[in-house]
């Protein structure tokens, strides 16, 4: 196909956009929200794989940008696997314990896209950032 | 549509897959299939980094983590650590030299901290060889909106409002350029890409073409609009297979979505690109010469005026920018010649790119704003000289630029404040040398090349330069004579005021101004046939020094010509008239007891 306007070249580097996206969102510096996803051999055994694939699949669904999803190691709360940890720039980081992909769907919606916190998953809110 | 999770970005450039990424590609990729993480994880071959001397690179998104000196072997830990577990694998982070610390993120090293990156912005960061990867990032829209939404005099203010000049060395403002073409009589006109890239130790240019061909493309079809040629060719080295095979990809591609070809975004524009390959001889990087190169002449140059502007390939209205002036075109178009002439100084513009070689810590391709001093970017962002040993010289401007000493080190960089002391901002080779360089031998260095490379159609460059690389050469080999300095004067002179182009015209630079700085060496070579760093073979006299001696026999033991006696646990010396000179000796001795020169 060849592309004959500006419009035409738009449409198509939103298309491309969607695959490089998380290239883009580190460079960009203070307003970045992160989800930190507890990868440890305890974490991977609870399902954690599971979770961060559903996260990825409802970002890109609902094409949320300003954010990246970073696989880390044992967050030493290997009894409430999987774990993930919500950093929203200039807020308390949220510690979410035993997240399946549905509860990882509902933490973006409600959370991330709503600004309400899930109380009744929440492991922890009073910690330093990691 | 597969959503990857994670990017593993692998430099592809040159010097990475010299240090074996190709390898490294594969083995990573049979390992995500292994895994079964081949449908979340994508391994990405992307442009040069700039970080060469610590190649191969790799950099992980979205977490931002920068690997260094990645073997093939170590895939299986990036594997099972970090994109299985999250962890980062601590031993192949970046060492930082001057804090001695491990770096954790990209933007956290002191190399990419001070850099500015225009030209270089897509390289380490997309596929050169996917189209779709160079349009996420903006590509194309530049050419979109020039196209339809300015006239050629639009563009052509524009480009001289943003103050770029060139990039190749000249510093010739390129919006007249494209001016003077536009406004020359004559049809078809062409513009031509220089990717003859030939100081030895610079590859700014390859760099470009490899990680980001798509920048120079778009720029020269936003220049053929400009100027109105339909014809664009790039003249490339045939010595750069690699930047070859991606500008193949790339025309390819660039085509299939008519972003090349006929009637352009629909505007009724058409242009085409076709590749010239060169023989790599230095001097078609001179316009005139490489116009006659292309057209399937002597690579020889010929007197201006004419310039190309007027009458240059096939005698028509011809535009020749640099491969880094072309990667400036996109961003300037999209950001405007504000934002651009807002970098710089007063009189340079923007960025340059500059390739760091020599005795520096972090090897390399930075870019930086003009206006930089020269101790920033060998300390801060070049780390350092390299083992602890002191600074002596830089040389900028490759063969034809000069050295600049401790005391200029301060001096902000741009096209004139480079000229004002002796050298040339060139198109972006710099080379530091520390205490241990001959500033006589690094002379007689840049001679060879220029007496070879001249292309021997005037004779103050083909038999002058060559008088002086004799000159310079019976120095270094202590049969100088008191006039020898008067006549390599005499000659520079000659030569840079009657040489036909600019590569006679500046080949005597690095001579004058090593004479100029380092008289002292140049005249201890000469009265007393001493060489102060042991550089020239010929006058080196290796000696052992009996109080630092201790009597190991490693010395006599690697000896060619066994020079060297003693006795075990005594001191040993070495017997001048049967010495080679071989340096043996001095690189095995283990308690710093041989002494040069």
């Amino acid at each position: 196909m060849t592309i004959k306007s500006l419009e035409e070249l738009i449409k198509i580097r939103e298309g491309a956009q969607k695959k490089v996206n998380l290239r883009q969102s580190g460079d960009d510096g203070e307003d970045i929200i992160e989800i930190l996803v507890g990868m440890a051999t305890c974490g991977i055994a609870a399902g954690a794989r599971e979770t961060l694939h559903a996260i990825i699949e409802e970002i890109n669904h609902r094409e949320i940008k300003n954010i990246r999803v970073v696989p880390v190691g044992c967050l030493g709360y290997c009894h409430s696997e999987p774990v993930i940890q919500v950093n929203i720039p200039g807020e308390e980081p949220i510690l979410y314990g035993k997240v399946d992909s549905n509860k990882a769907k509902e933490i973006i919606h409600h959370h991330i896209l709503g600004g309400n916190i899930l109380k009744d998953s929440v492991l922890i809110n009073t910690f330093q950032r990691a | 549509m597969n959503t990857y999770r994670t990017h593993i970005m692998v430099c592809g450039g040159t010097g990475c897959i010299s240090s074996g990424s190709d390898q490294l590609i594969d083995e990573l990729n049979r390992l995500l299939i292994e895994t079964q993480y081949d449908g979340e994880v994508q391994v990405v071959k992307t442009g040069c980094f700039g970080f060469c001397g610590q190649g191969p690179i790799v950099k992980i998104h979205p977490d931002e983590v920068f690997y260094v000196q990645v073997q093939p072997g170590d895939a299986k830990e990036i594997i099972e650590e970090h994109i299985m577990k999250g962890r980062r694998v601590e031993r192949l982070l970046y060492h930082e030299p001057m804090e001695k610390r491990k770096v954790k993120e990209h933007k956290d090293m002191a190399f990419y901290k001070k850099q500015y990156r225009i030209a270089l912005r897509n390289c380490g960061l997309i596929n050169p060889e996917d189209i779709q990867e160079y349009i996420a990032f903006g590509g194309y829209e530049a050419l979109g909106r020039a196209l339809t939404e300015m006239e050629p005099a639009d563009v052509i203010s524009l480009v001289k409002r943003s103050g770029l000049r060139g990039r190749g060395g000249g510093g010739f403002s390129t919006g007249l350029k494209w001016e003077l073409t536009r406004q020359a009589a004559g049809s078809p006109k062409y513009i031509i890409c220089n990717a003859d890239e030939g100081d030895p130790g610079a590859f700014m240019d390859r760099s470009i073409l490899e990680g980001d061909p798509h920048s120079v493309l778009e720029a020269m079809a936003i220049g053929g609009y400009a100027i109105g040629a339909n014809k664009g060719y790039i003249y490339i080295r045939a010595e750069y297979p690699l930047a070859i095979h991606r500008l193949q990809i790339a025309i390819q591609q660039a085509k299939e979505l008519g972003l090349l070809g006929k009637n352009i975004f629909g505007i009724g524009f058409d242009f085409d690109i076709e590749l010239k390959y060169g023989a790599g001889a230095f001097v078609c990087g001179e316009e005139t010469a490489l116009i006659h190169s292309i057209e399937g002449k002597r690579g020889e140059p010929t007197k201006k005026p004419p310039f190309p502007a007027e009458s240059g390939y096939r005698g028509k209205p011809t535009c020749v920018n640099n491969v880094e002036t072309f990667a400036n075109i996109p961003p300037i178009i999209l950001k405007g010649a504000d934002w651009f002439a807002s970098i710089g100084t007063e009189k340079s513009k923007g960025t340059k790119v500059f390739a760091l070689a020599g005795k520096v810590n972090n090897v390399g391709l930075v870019e930086v704003p003009m206006g930089i001093t020269l101790r920033e970017i060998i300390y801060d962002i070049g780390g350092g000289i390299k083992d602890n040993k002191k600074f002596k010289a830089v040389q900028t401007g490759g063969p034809s630029g000069g050295v600049i000493t401790e005391e200029n080190l301060d001096t902000p960089i741009d096209y004139e404040s480079l000229k004002a002391i002796g050298s040339m901002m060139g198109s972006g080779g710099m080379i530091v040398m520390d205490e241990d360089d001959c500033m006589v031998n690094i002379a007689k260095f840049y001679l060879e090349f220029t007496q070879d490379e001249s292309c021997g159609k005037c004779t103050p460059c083909r038999v002058g330069t060559k008088r002086m690389y004799e000159i310079l050469e019976k120095i270094t080999e202590g049969k100088g004579e008191a006039e020898d300095m008067e006549h390599l004067e005499q000659l520079s002179y000659m030569i840079k005021d009657s040489a036909l182009c600019g590569l006679g015209q500046t080949a005597p630079n690095p001579v004058l101004s090593t004479m100029k700085y380092f008289r002292h060496e140049y005249i201890s070579h000469i009265r007393d046939h001493y060489c102060e760093t042991g550089s020239c073979k010929a006058l080196v006299k290796y000696r052992i020094n009996p109080e630092k001696c201790v009597g190991c026999t490693a010395c006599a033991r690697v000896c060619p010509v066994n020079c060297i006696s003693g006795a075990v646990k005594k001191p040993h010396s070495i017997e001048e008239s049967k010495c080679i000179k071989c340096g043996a000796c001095y690189d095995a001795c283990k308690f710093d007891a041989v002494i040069k020169p």
